[in-house]
C-alpha cells in the first residue's frame, strides 16, 4: 500500500513537470517559426487558433495520422529505437532542473553532471538513426553530428568547471543560490558567450545545423523518417533546445532569482523568472537562426577545438587564480 | 528495501546479458550498442551504492566519449558483418589463448582485491575519517584525490598525455600537394580585393589574368 501511494505521488510530480515542458515545446516551435518569419518580413503561422498558437498541435495531429514508412534495407529495431532515445533523453534531463527552491523533482548532489551526462548521451539518437537508415545522406549527417557534438561538449564541460569553481557544489539549487549577490553572467561574461555558442552547436541549431544541412544532405539523419517518428525527433530536438536555455539561465542568469532584491519583484513567483530567462535565451536562439548563415564544416571544427577549448581552459586558470588570490574559494 | 533489491537485480541482469551480447552478437555495431547498454547499467549500479559521482563520470567519459569513438571507428571501417564464431578458434586465428591469459590475470587481480577487502577491512579505514566529515562523495573524492594521492593522480595524467602525444605522432603524416585553408586570409578578404568593376567595350571583351 505504501509503495502504491509513493508510486502515484511520484507519477503526479513527474507529470507536473513533464506536461508543462511538452506544452511549452509545442509553443516554442510556434514562437521559433514566428520570429523567423518576422525577421524575414513574413507573417509566419497565423491561421490555426489565436495568432496561430495551435499550429504545432495541428502539425502533431497531421504527423500522428501519417503513415510510418520503414525502409526495407534498414535495421528495423535500431531505426525505431532512435527517435525514442532522442525524445526520452531530452525529457528525462528535466528531472533535475530547479524551478524554485522547493519545486524540483530530484534535488540530487550531482545535478549538473547528470545534465551533462544526459546531453552527451543525446548524440546516440542521431547516430542510431543515421546508421540504421542504411542510406548515404543520413549516414553522413550522423557522422558529422557525432563529431560536432563530441567536440563542443568538451568546451561546455570546461565552462561548467568555471562556474563550479565559483560555487563549490554540483547541485543545481546551490548553483542558483550562489548567485544571490551577483549573477555569474557579469564576472564570467566571456564564458556565457562561449556557452551560448556551444549550446547552439550542441543542439544542432543554425548556424551549426550541418547534420541536417538541406543543401548538401537533404535532411541529414532525418531523411528516411516519416510520420510520428519524424515528429518525435523534432520534439526531442526542441526539448533539448529548451533544456540548454534552462541550463544557461541556471548557470549564468541566476535561475529563479529576481534581477534585484527589491520587494516589488517578490510578487512574481520564482518559476516565472526562470521561464522569462529561458524565453529570453530562446528568442536569441531563434534570432540567430534567422540572421546567421551556415558555417563551413572545417571552420566549425576549428572553432570548437582551436578557439573555444583553449580560451575556456585559460579562463579556468584565471578564475581559480583570482579566487585563490582573493581567498574567495568556496570551502565546505 | 524491496524496490532496492528489484532494481539491483534488474540492472545487474541487464549488465551481464549485455556483456555477453557484446561478444556474442554477429553485427559489430550491435556489439558497440550492447557495450553502451552495459556501461549505462553499470553506472546505474554505481549510483545505487551511493557513488553518484563515479556513476556520472562513467556515463560522461565512457558512454559520452569513448563509446562514441568506438561507434565511429566501427561505422567508418564498415566491418558490420563479420563472421563471428563464438569461442571457436580456427586455424587462422590464434587470439583465443591471448584473451584467456588476459582474462585470467584480471580474474586473479579481482580475487586479490575482493579477498583483501574481505579479510583485511582495516585497509580502507586509513582514510575513513575524511570519508565521514564531508557532505557528499564528490567532496570526499576530491579531498582524497588531491591530497593523499596527488602524485599517483598526476602520474596518471602524465601517462595519458604521453599516450595522446604518441597517438598523434604515430598517425601524423605530412602530405605534399595539399591545399590548406588559411582562415585569416579568407575572413579578412575585403570587397575591393575580390571584385573589380570593369567597363567593357563592345567587340573587345575583357582581358582576364588569373
Amino acid at each position: 500500500m505504501e509503495y502504491i501511494v509513493l508510486l502515484f505521488s511520484e507519477i503526479y510530480k513527474i507529470l507536473y513537470v513533464l506536461i508543462p515542458v511538452l506544452v511549452s515545446v509545442a509553443m516554442i516551435v510556434w514562437l521559433d517559426r514566428r520570429i523567423w518569419a518576422f525577421v524575414q518580413k513574413r507573417r509566419g503561422p497565423n491561421v490555426v487558433g489565436p495568432f496561430g498558437l495551435f499550429q504545432t498541435l495541428a502539425d502533431a495531429l497531421k504527423y500522428i495520422f501519417k503513415e510510418i514508412i520503414i525502409p526495407a534495407s534498414s535495421n528495423k529495431i535500431i531505426f525505431i529505437l532512435a527517435p525514442i532515445v532522442t525524445m526520452t533523453l531530452a525529457l528525462i534531463a528535466w528531472a533535475v532542473i530547479p524551478f524554485s527552491k522547493d519545486y524540483v523533482l530530484a534535488d540530487i548532489n550531482v545535478g549538473i553532471l547528470y545534465i551533462f551526462a544526459i546531453s552527451s548521451l543525446g548524440v546516440y539518437g542521431i547516430i542510431m538513426g543515421g546508421w540504421a537508415s542504411n542510406s548515404k545522406y543520413p549516414f553522413l549527417g550522423s557522422i558529422r553530428s557525432a563529431a560536432q557534438m563530441v567536440s563542443y561538449e568538451v568546451s561546455i564541460g570546461v565552462i561548467i568547471i568555471n562556474v563550479l569553481l565559483c560555487v563549490g557544489s554540483l547541485n543545481l539549487s546551490d548553483i542558483v543560490l550562489a548567485q544571490e549577490k551577483i549573477w555569474f553572467v557579469i564576472p564570467l561574461f566571456p564564458m556565457f558567450v562561449i556557452f551560448f555558442i556551444s549550446s547552439l552547436a550542441e543542439t544542432n541549431r543554425p548556424p551549426f545545423d550541418l547534420p541536417e544541412a538541406e543543401a548538401e544532405l537533404v535532411a541529414g539523419y532525418q531523411t528516411e523518417y516519416s510520420g510520428m517518428m519524424y515528429a518525435m525527433f523534432w520534439l526531442g530536438e526542441y526539448a533539448n533546445i529548451l533544456l540548454m536555455c534552462a541550463l544557461g539561465s541556471i548557470l549564468f542568469l541566476g535561475g529563479w532569482l529576481a534581477p534585484m532584491d527589491i520587494p516589488l519583484f517578490d510578487i512574481v513567483p520564482p518559476p516565472v523568472w526562470l521561464i522569462l530567462k529561458i524565453l529570453f535565451l530562446f528568442v536569441l536562439f531563434a534570432l540567430i537562426k534567422a540572421i546567421v548563415p551556415r558555417y563551413r564544416y572545417d571552420q566549425l571544427m576549428r572553432l570548437g577545438w582551436k578557439v573555444f577549448l583553449p580560451f575556456s581552459l585559460i579562463w579556468v586558470v584565471l578564475t581559480s587564480g583570482y579566487l585563490l588570490y582573493f581567498d574567495l574559494l568556496p570551502v565546505y | 528495501m524491496l524496490a532496492h533489491a528489484i532494481f539491483f537485480y534488474f540492472f545487474s541482469f541487464v549488465a551481464i546479458i549485455s556483456a555477453i551480447m557484446v561478444t556474442a552478437s554477429k553485427n559489430t555495431v550491435h556489439s558497440v550498442f550492447f557495450l553502451i547498454l552495459d556501461f549505462i547499467s553499470i553506472s546505474c549500479l554505481f549510483i545505487m551504492i551511493g557513488a553518484e559521482f563515479l556513476g556520472m563520470i562513467m556515463l560522461i567519459v565512457y558512454v559520452g566519449a569513448v563509446a562514441v569513438l568506438f561507434l565511429f571507428v566501427v561505422m567508418m571501417l564498415n566491418v558490420a558483418q563479420q563472421k563471428n564464431q563464438w569461442f571457436k578458434s580456427s586455424e587462422t586465428s590464434t587470439h583465443i589463448p591471448v584473451g584467456l591469459i588476459v582474462s585470467l590475470i584480471i580474474f586473479f587481480e579481482l580475487i586479490i582485491i575482493i579477498g583483501g577487502w574481505k579479510y583485511k577491512p582495516d585497509i580502507i579505514k586509513n582514510f575513513s575519517d575524511s570519508l565521514t566529515s564531508n557532505p557528499t562523495n564528490t567532496h570526499t573524492i576530491g579531498s582524497v584525490l588531491y591530497t593523499e594521492y596527488i602524485h599517483l593522480f598526476q602520474i596518471s595524467g602524465m601517462i595519458l598525455l604521453v599516450a595522446m602525444i604518441g597517438a598523434i605522432v604515430l598517425t601524423f603524416r605530412k602530405r605534399e600537394g595539399v591545399k590548406r585553408q588559411n582562415y585569416f586570409s579568407q575572413i579578412s578578404r575585403e570587397k575591393n580585393q575580390g571584385v573589380e568593376l570593369v567597363e567593357v567595350k563592345s567587340n573587345e571583351g575583357v582581358k582576364i589574368d588569373v
